[in-house]
């Protein structure tokens, strides 16, 4: 259907409100994506402001309240060295967005640049990306990471980076095929004709129209980054103990659980599922506002 | 077909070379003392420098890497340096325990996901098709290693259904003659029966969780993949020549439908090979996955990176199935071959 | 039965005989589809009756509401949309109201529906044997034991060649014409009373075209089946109807015998899609609505045109363009490891050896199918990509040896300038129509922006008749006529020597396509350009050029001025492609 009629087409707006009208339209069709951007709005809270309003310094000990159920004192309970893992887990929000935003910010960066290159110039670009690319696919990606923080060094900054390479393959193809598209796209074809060298056109004609897949993108690999770093922590990489990190605090909760006591690895792990499933929505949401073909 | 096989093998190979440079890669150019790692970090100077000649890593690059896949070549993955055991041995001896844990929550993954996709694409805006939407988004957030500690606690500590998570057998068993290194299968051709049921027990479990994990990825997979088919041309035509929903659904809907789910599937791999580590080391489970994190914890870098490597190359076999299950429905990707 | 059609049958397209009483009676109906805004009637109070063995045609521009009435008929309508009233009355039953078990012992056994786009109508994993076997052994037509013999049976009679072989092939193996033969073999499998074509050549050139409407006649008039054509395409309808129904806007119009319709069309509606279908013997102007003549140049115009008129403009010797054929890496691995080198097997030329001429203020037309090069040259000329070999020389330089890469920043770039075949896929999403014209003159103009920007922009869309208002909007807010002005305006914003037409009114409507045909003769008198007008009409070709260029095969088949090569075909390719469009008989 190339041809609206011509009845139905005239909606005079700008850009911009036209957008926000249709995501008030799809929030107010879809509440789901309207709670996903309450949640989210809960998790930057917590992260910015919790550090100051909890209730206990996350790392004091006390050895008296060791392992005691949740109570009026302590929301979520005490952990075996008495800590307050309410507290704990408010804090430990801050580190666990901070390297999933970092590490999303890195691969965004860098597999979107390069996937765009690669659909966009084609030949030997393409294939030396792509070569890459599928090196990194060739291995199951949480192995992956583990291998390159055992290899660079067990600390946080490597975790981001790890984080952020085995994603690399996930924005190069979509970065790509998304430039691939429109590479003989009769715009851009159209720009072309007027003047526009290769890069301008890269930049001015494919970039604008990229974006808003790419963001749908990293909402949803921000999820990814989440569980991946918690799960790395999991299993003793990265973030160390004493520091308040969600993966870790499942992981000290752990040995505890089979004597019964479920409140401290309950609450962090709610707090990570928390964390991932609203992005996971919002990811969902935000590709109903920019692609309402693609609804699933 | 052969030539369709001839030709996924072919293009498995860039891959498994690029894997075994990887791996290479990770231990000998990255910054830090190479010696130092495999030493680990209590080694005195000289151990490390013995360490250096026995690795050969006073040698240049390129001669390095030619031992590394020469070793590779003799299946040699280097030693252990806490119990001194090859690698490749004690690889092989784990695989199996990690490999029946893997199957059995992929298996229990495809049975429920598959039909329950295709009953919410058909029975679309149904309350089938909105619990499949939430439980699939739900499920991709689970955290495995959380999903599989509630299911303990539940499980084991609360209704005390489930033995505890500590490994594959409990302590008083012992395990069946080796024939697959599948306790389930060897307890069954040994006809014993009581191992069986205790082996299911322990797996029933771990195997729930991993299951749990992959499902989202495939139903939801499965009802996007059913609902573009449903709504396409061809299934309008075969509706139009009157055939029953059954026959669409079935011969002309789902068929098509399951390409890009057997695509996906490349990934859910991706994800249950990875979440295979984590499930092993909450239940104890005696596998590759929890080998690799005890290394981790001693700093033991010869196991990891044999680990690495043989979770790569099961992946590309596993992918070169997959490529070759496409062109069995396809045969549009058998013509390309 | 079954078996060869006697050729006297087949070959006299004689008309339909009496019909005895309907087979199919629509009265009144009314099809309402919820969507976001709301309830929306796409079908109104249509009434539609079919004789036996009568063909009916229904014409309509796109969103007229065709496809949903037939789809209704059927009862295939997708889940969002439903019956509000009327009755539809098939043989004495009332399928309106039919139970879905009824309707689908009734769906290809007595009604039977050939769709669009033939390749994506068939299940690209089944072998299309299968597919016809399915529906015979649903409908209890054959036994598995003898469903192969049946189903090359019917192939044969679509004129299948190696019935055979093709039994076991998969639609990605057939040809868009062979499929769509398969598509109408599972159609007649059954030997339906009714057939519903829902524009079944959409996208088929037009020798295959008319193979496939010729055969879908011979069948069923040889059954003495009743046929529903629904088509956008008027000189279709009166080619094979005997009944033709207008819609608009989800009603009926107008309804009359197919030859009354156009020698007496009674509607204004019917009227104006009449004069808009491009037919032998006439003009430009007569496309557009009686009265509506397109304005009157602007004063001061046509200064260019006398300039140099009848110089060369563009002069093309001995163009080839070579791609390397699919499989051909396979061939160069093989050179690489000593085997013989292969020669010509692994080439494809999609141009060979083309030379041709525009003069300064000529439009020249290159009319062929698909695949016969045309738009490859156009897009070597328009240097976008470069040719193997050939010389390519523009108002006497040398363009041809300047590779395309360099070409965006060479001076004569803005002299040759391009309107896409799809309105809206060449225009940015992210850009506003004015934004869009605007941006030849920010690149190549010199200018930057504000108010001198801003006036040259509102005076190329005035001169394309886009109105004001519409210049801040995005392309998804425009009609199709409306981005198709936007296009335009943007190629004329250089005053450029060259405009090359690449399909320009392909996409669009055709009361819209003969508006837009207007514009752009009213431009090129204004303006003085040349035109090279790429296109697979002819007739649309001979309303706005001088001279045609018929390819074929990457070749030139035929050159000449249009009138001589429409009326007086020399070339024997030529005299099918003209013999095979359909054309209302006026």
């Amino acid at each position: 259907m190339t041809l609206a009629n011509p009845a139905d087409a005239p909606r005079p707006a700008s850009g911009l409100a036209a957008t926000l009208r249709h995501a008030h339209y799809v929030i107010s069709d879809n509440p789901v994506t309207g709670l996903a951007f309450g949640m989210f709005l809960i998790l930057v809270v917590s992260a910015l402001i919790g550090p100051f309003v909890v209730p206990y310094d996350p790392l004091a000990s006390n050895t008296a309240m060791a392992l005691s159920p949740p109570s009026t004192a302590h929301w979520f309970g005490t952990d075996q060295l008495g800590r307050d893992i309410f507290s704990r887990v408010i804090v430990a929000t801050g580190l666990d967005m901070g390297i999933a935003i970092c590490s999303v910010a890195l691969v965004f960066a860098a597999g979107g640049i390069a996937g765009i290159a690669s659909g966009f110039f084609g030949g030997w670009t393409d294939r030396i990306i792509g070569r890459i690319s599928d090196t990194i696919m060739a291995f199951p990606l949480f192995v992956l990471a583990m291998g390159i923080v055992a290899a660079l060094g067990n600390t946080v900054t490597n975790i981001v980076i790890a984080t952020a390479i085995i994603n690399f393959p996930l924005y190069v193809r979509v970065a790509r095929s998304e430039a691939a598209i429109r590479r003989q796209a009769g715009f851009v074809q159209a720009a072309r004709l007027t003047g526009n060298g290769e890069w301008r056109i890269l930049l001015t004609q494919i970039l604008p129209n990229i974006m808003p897949i790419m963001m749908v993108q990293m909402s949803l690999t921000m999820g990814y980054a989440i569980l991946n770093a918690a799960g790395l922590s999991f299993i003793g990489l990265g973030v160390r103990p004493p520091t308040p990190e969600w993966g870790i605090m499942v992981a000290e909760g752990a040995t505890y659980i089979i004597s019964g006591e479920w409140w401290i690895a309950l609450f962090p792990g709610l707090a990570l599922m928390f964390a991932v499933f609203c992005f996971n929505l919002l990811g969902d949401g935000l590709r109903d506002i920019v692609d309402p073909q693609r609804r699933t | 077909m052969l030539k369709l096989i001839g030709s996924r093998l072919a293009t498995a190979v860039p891959s498994l070379i690029g894997v075994v440079i990887v791996t290479f890669l990770l231990t000998r150019v990255l910054p830090g003392d190479t010696a130092a790692y495999f030493a680990g970090p209590a080694a005195t100077p000289q151990a490390i420098a013995e360490i250096r000649t026995k690795l050969g890593l006073d040698k240049p690059l390129p001669a390095q890497f030619l031992d590394y896949v020469t070793a590779l070549a003799k299946g040699d993955l280097g030693s252990s340096l806490s119990t001194g055991q090859p690698v490749a041995t004690e690889i092989r001896n784990r695989l199996p325990a990690s490999a029946e844990l893997t199957l059995a929550g992929l298996i229990l993954a495809l049975l429920i996901a598959i039909p329950y996709g295709i009953a919410a694409a058909v029975k679309q805006g149904t309350w089938v098709d909105h619990s499949c939407r939430i439980l699939t988004t739900a499920g991709v957030s689970l955290p495995v290693f959380f999903t599989g500690l509630l299911l303990v606690y539940v499980f084991y500590f609360k209704l005390g259904w489930a033995p505890a998570p500590l490994g594959r057998l409990d302590a008083f068993a012992s395990p069946p003659p080796e024939v697959t290194g599948f306790y389930l299968i060897d307890s069954l051709i040994a006809g014993d029966f009581e191992t069986f049921r205790a082996s299911a027990a322990q797996l029933v479990i771990p195997a729930v969780t991993l299951a749990i994990f992959a499902l989202a990825p495939i139903a939801r997979m499965t009802r996007a993949s059913m609902l573009a088919v449903l709504s396409s041309e061809f299934v309008r035509t075969a509706r139009a020549a009157g055939l029953t929903p059954y026959k669409v659904i079935i011969v002309y809907a789902f068929r098509n439908a399951m390409l890009p789910v057997i695509t996906t599937l490349g990934m859910v791999f991706s994800f249950l090979l990875g979440a295979n580590v984590l499930v092993e080391k909450v239940f104890a489970w005696p596998g590759i996955g929890s080998y690799a994190v005890e290394a981790l914890i001693t700093s033991d870098f010869a196991p990891v990176q044999g680990f690495v490597l043989a979770m790569a190359v099961l992946y590309i076999v596993l992918n070169l199935l997959i490529d070759i299950a496409y062109g069995v429905i396809d045969p549009r990707a058998r013509s390309e071959a | 039965m079954h078996g060869v059609i006697d050729p006297a049958i087949a070959g006299a397209l004689a008309p339909a005989e009496a019909p005895h009483g309907p087979l199919l009676s629509v009265r009144d109906l009314t099809v309402e589809f919820s969507t976001r805004k709301g309830i929306v009637q796409a079908v109104k109070n249509v009434d539609l009756t079919v004789a036996k063995g009568e063909t009916v045609g229904i014409v309509g521009e796109s969103g007229s509401g065709k496809s949903v009435t037939s789809y209704t008929v059927m009862r295939i309508l997708d889940r969002a949309g439903r019956i509000a009233e009327g009755s539809i009355v098939f043989s004495g039953l009332d399928l309106a109201y039919a139970p879905e078990r009824q309707m689908r012992d009734l769906r290809g056994r007595e009604m039977s529906m050939i769709f669009q786009n033939p390749r994506a109508a068939l299940n690209p994993i089944r072998k299309v044997g299968h597919q016809i076997g399915d529906v015979l052994l649903h409908h209890l037509q054959a036994q598995p034991s003898n469903v192969k013999e049946k189903v090359i049976d019917i192939l044969n009679q679509v004129r299948i060649a190696r019935p055979e072989e093709r039994y076991h092939a998969y639609p990605f193996e057939l040809s868009g014409g062979m499929c769509q033969r398969i598509v109408i073999a599972l159609a007649l499998a059954c030997r339906p009373q009714l057939m519903i074509a829902d524009e079944p050549t959409t996208g088929l050139d037009v020798t295959t075209q008319k193979a496939v409407m010729d055969l879908v006649t011979e069948l069923t008039r040889a059954r003495g089946m009743s046929t529903i054509l629904i088509t956008h395409d008027l000189g279709l309808a009166a080619t094979y109807c005997d009944t033709v129904m207008v819609m608009e806007k989800g009603r009926v119009v107008e309804t009359a015998p197919a030859e009354r319709i156009f020698r007496d069309p009674q509607h204004p509606y019917t009227r104006k899609l009449m004069r808009a279908t491009p037919r032998p013997g006439i003009t430009l102007r007569d496309l557009l609505p009686e009265g509506e003549a397109p304005a009157a140049p602007a004063e001061g115009a046509a200064v260019r045109a006398a300039e140099g008129a009848g110089t060369p403009l563009l002069k093309v010797e001995n163009l080839v363009k070579e791609y390397p054929r699919q499989g051909a890496p396979v061939a160069m691995l093989a050179a690489l490891f000593g085997k013989a080198p292969p020669k010509e097997d692994g080439i494809f030329r999609a141009v060979d050896g083309l030379s041709f001429e525009v003069k300064k203020g000529e439009s020249v037309g290159l009319v062929g199918e698909s695949g016969c090069g045309k738009s490859t040259t156009s897009t070597i000329v328009m240097r976008l990509i470069d040719a193997s070999s050939g010389k390519i020389t523009f108002d006497g330089a040398d363009i041809g040896a300047i590779p395309a890469k360099e070409f965006a920043h060479h001076p004569i770039r803005k002299r040759i300038q391009m309107v896409f075949q799809d309105p809206t896929e060449s225009l940015n999403p992210r850009y506003t129509a004015s934004r869009a014209i605007a941006d030849p003159l920010l690149r190549m103009a010199g200018m930057s922006g504000g108010a001198k920007l801003r006036a040259k922009v509102e005076e190329l869309a005035a001169m394309v008749g886009l109105p004001g208002d519409l210049l801040d909007r995005f392309p998804h807010q425009l009609s199709g006529g409306q981005k198709a002005r936007v296009g335009i305006a943007r190629a004329i914003a250089l005053n450029p020597d060259l405009v090359i037409l690449d399909e320009p009114t392909a996409a669009l409507d055709v009361s819209v396509q003969a508006v837009v045909l207007n514009l752009l003769e009213e431009l090129k008198q204004t303006l003085g350009m040349s035109y090279l007008f790429v296109s697979h009409d002819l007739h649309v070709v001979k309303l706005l050029c001088d001279r045609v260029i018929v390819m074929r095969h990457g070749r030139m088949v035929e050159e000449g001025a249009s009138d001589q090569v429409l009326e007086a075909p020399k070339d024997a390719y030529t005299r099918e492609l003209i013999a095979a469009i359909p054309h209302p008989p006026v």
